[in-house]
C-alpha cells in the first residue's frame, strides 16, 4: 500500500479527469434527454419515431461498442471528409471528446425516458392554467414545468448518475489517462496491481457515495411542501 | 454455370472492397468468428447470471428480515460491488490476484485463478449477485402481509411459507427489473474483450485490428449484440404475460437503468 501513496498525485490527476469527465457527460445527456422527451412527447410523428429509433439503438447495444465505433470510426470519418473536401488535413479525435459524446449519447437515450415520465407527471391543468394567465412558454418552463420535473425526475436521475459514473470506467480502454488508466500503468510498473485496482475501487465508492448524499440534499429541496406517505 | 457463379462473386467482392462504405463481403467471411463470439458471450453471461441468481436468493431472503449478523455484511457486499465498475473488478481480480504469492502458489491458481474465462465468470457472478440480492429484498419486502398471516394461520411452517408463498410472489414482482438486469449483464459483458477473451466485442476489434478497418468488426458487433437484447426482451415479455396475468395493469420492464 506504500507505492500506492507515493503515487497518490497520479490517481488524484486521474480521478479530475474522471470527474470531469462525468459532469460534462451528464450535461451532455442532460441536454440531449430534454431534447429527446420533447421530441417524444411532441404530436409530430417523425420526431417521435427519431426519438423512439433512439431509445431502442442505445438499449440495445452496450455502450463500449458505442464507444469505440465513435472513436475509431469518427475518426475515420473525419478525415474521409477532410481528404474529400480539402476543408482540413488529419485529425485526431481527442479521448476525452469521444468519451463525452458516447457517454453523453448512450446516458441521453435514458435521460429521455426519466425526463419523459417527470413531464407526463405534472397534471395538464397546471400548463393550461400557466397559458390562460398569459405566460409564454419560457416562462411555463421554468415556473411550472422545470421545478416539478426535477422533483419526479430525481430518484431515476440519481439512479442515472451512479450509473454514469462507474460507466466512466470504459474510456480507460481507448486510452484516456483517467483514474483507471493510470492506476492500471502504475500498478503494471511497481508489480503491485491489486493495491491500485482496489484503491481505484475505494475511490469510485467515495464518488458514488458523496454524490448520493448530494442528490438526497437535492431531493429534499425540491420536494420542500410535498407530502410523502 | 460455375463461370457465371463466379464472376457473380467475384462482382460482389469489387462492389464490396471497391464501392460499398462497408466491406461486407469481408463480414461475411468472418461471420463464423463471430457466432463464436456470440457463443461465449451467451456462455458467461447465462452462467454468470444463474451462479448470482442462486446466490442471490437467501442473500436477500436474510436482508429482507434484517437477519442479525447477516444483514449488515451482505449490505457491505451489495454496496461494494454496485458502487464500483464491473472493468475495475475484474482488473482486480484478473490482474490483481497475481500480486500476492500465496495465490499463485495455491491450488487454485492454475486451472482456475490465471485463467481469464474463469475470473470473468466468479466477477460477473459476484456483481449480478449484488444487484439481484437489492431487487429481490425488495421485492420481497413488498409481499402483502396478510399473505403471510393467511399461510401461518393455515399451518405453513415459517420456511414452508417462505417456499409457497413469498419465494413465488417475490420472484413475480421482480420479474420486469430482472429482464433489465438480464439485458445489463449481456452489456456488461464486453469487459470480456478487455481481459483477452474473444466475445462478440472481442472478436469485432479483432477483425478492426487485422485489416485495418474502423467500422466493419463494430458494427457487426452492434448489430449481435442488438439482436440479443431483442431476443432478451421478447422472451421476458412472454414470460411477463405468462407469470404477470393475474396483474391487470401490468407495468412494462422501465428503461432507467436499475443499477444504482
Amino acid at each position: 500500500m506504500d507505492s500506492v501513496w507515493e503515487y497518490r498525485n497520479l490517481l488524484l490527476a486521474g480521478t479530475a479527469v474522471t470527474v470531469q469527465l462525468a459532469l460534462a457527460s451528464l450535461a451532455f445527456s442532460v441536454v440531449l434527454g430534454l431534447v429527446g422527451a420533447t421530441a417524444k412527447l411532441a404530436a409530430n410523428p417523425i420526431s417521435q419515431k427519431i426519438a423512439g429509433a433512439y431509445t431502442t439503438l442505445v438499449r440495445g447495444v452496450p455502450d463500449l461498442v458505442l464507444m469505440m465505433l465513435l472513436f475509431y470510426g469518427g475518426q475515420q470519418i473525419a478525415n474521409d471528409l477532410g481528404s474529400l473536401t480539402g476543408w482540413w488535413d488529419y485529425v485526431e479525435i481527442n479521448q476525452f471528446i469521444a468519451g463525452v459524446w458516447s457517454i453523453g449519447f448512450v446516458f441521453g437515450a435514458y435521460m429521455t425516458e426519466t425526463f419523459r415520465g417527470a413531464i407526463l407527471a405534472i397534471p395538464r391543468g397546471q400548463i393550461e392554467a400557466g397559458v390562460a394567465c398569459g405566460m409564454t412558454p419560457f416562462l411555463i418552463f421554468r415556473r411550472i414545468t422545470w421545478p416539478q420535473m426535477v422533483r419526479h425526475a430525481l430518484p431515476s436521475f440519481t439512479n442515472n448518475w451512479l450509473v454514469l459514473i462507474k460507466a466512466t470506467a470504459l474510456v480507460s480502454i481507448i486510452g484516456l489517462h483517467d483514474l483507471v488508466w493510470n492506476a492500471s500503468t502504475a500498478g503494471r510498473s511497481v508489480r503491485e496491481p491489486f493495491s491500485f485496482m482496489f484503491a481505484v475501487l475505494i475511490i469510485y465508492l467515495v464518488l458514488t457515495a458523496c454524490s448520493d448524499v448530494g442528490l438526497r440534499w437535492l431531493d429534499r429541496r425540491y420536494n420542500v411542501g410535498v407530502d410523502r406517505a | 454455370m460455375a463461370e457465371t457463379d463466379r464472376t457473380v462473386f467475384e462482382y460482389l467482392v469489387y462492389v464490396s472492397e471497391n464501392q460499398s462504405p462497408l466491406d461486407f463481403m469481408l463480414i461475411a467471411d468472418h461471420i463464423d468468428k463471430f457466432f463464436y463470439g456470440a457463443l461465449l458471450t451467451i456462455e458467461i453471461t447465462v452462467l454468470a447470471l444463474l451462479i448470482g441468481g442462486v446466490m442471490a436468493i437467501p442473500l436477500a431472503i436474510a436482508r429482507a428480515y434484517h437477519h442479525r449478523w447477516l444483514n449488515a455484511p451482505i449490505f457491505g457486499f451489495t454496496y461494494f460491488f454496485r458502487g464500483t465498475p464491473l472493468l475495475v473488478q475484474t482488473y482486480l481480480v484478473y490482474y490483481g490476484l497475481a500480486q500476492f504469492d500465496f495465490v499463485r502458489e495455491s491450488f487454485l491458481w492454475d486451472p482456475i485463478l490465471s485463467s481469464p474465462w474463469w475470473c470473468a465468470l466468479i466477477t460477473f457472478s459476484l456483481n449480478t449477485a449484488a444487484y439481484t440480492t437489492e431487487f429481490l429484498r425488495g421485492a420481497i419486502e413488498n409481499t402483502a402481509k396478510g399473505e403471510v398471516e393467511a399461510a401461518r394461520a393455515c399451518g405453513m411452517s415459517p420456511a414452508k411459507a417462505m417456499r409457497r408463498i413469498v419465494l413465488p410472489s417475490a420472484f413475480r414482482r421482480a420479474l420486469p427489473a430482472y429482464s433489465n438486469e438480464v439485458i445489463f449483464m449481456l452489456h456488461s459483458s464486453v469487459v470480456l474483450s478487455t481481459i483477452t477473451l474473444q466475445d462478440i466485442l472481442g472478436v469485432g476489434r479483432w477483425l478492426n485490428g487485422r485489416y485495418y478497418l474502423a467500422y466493419e468488426g463494430f458494427i457487426t458487433a452492434m448489430l449481435f449484440y442488438m439482436v440479443l437484447v431483442f431476443l432478451i426482451s421478447k422472451v421476458f415479455r412472454l414470460w411477463e404475460k405468462r407469470w404477470l396475468r393475474h396483474l391487470q395493469s401490468h407495468n412494462p420492464a422501465t428503461t432507467a437503468p436499475d443499477r444504482a
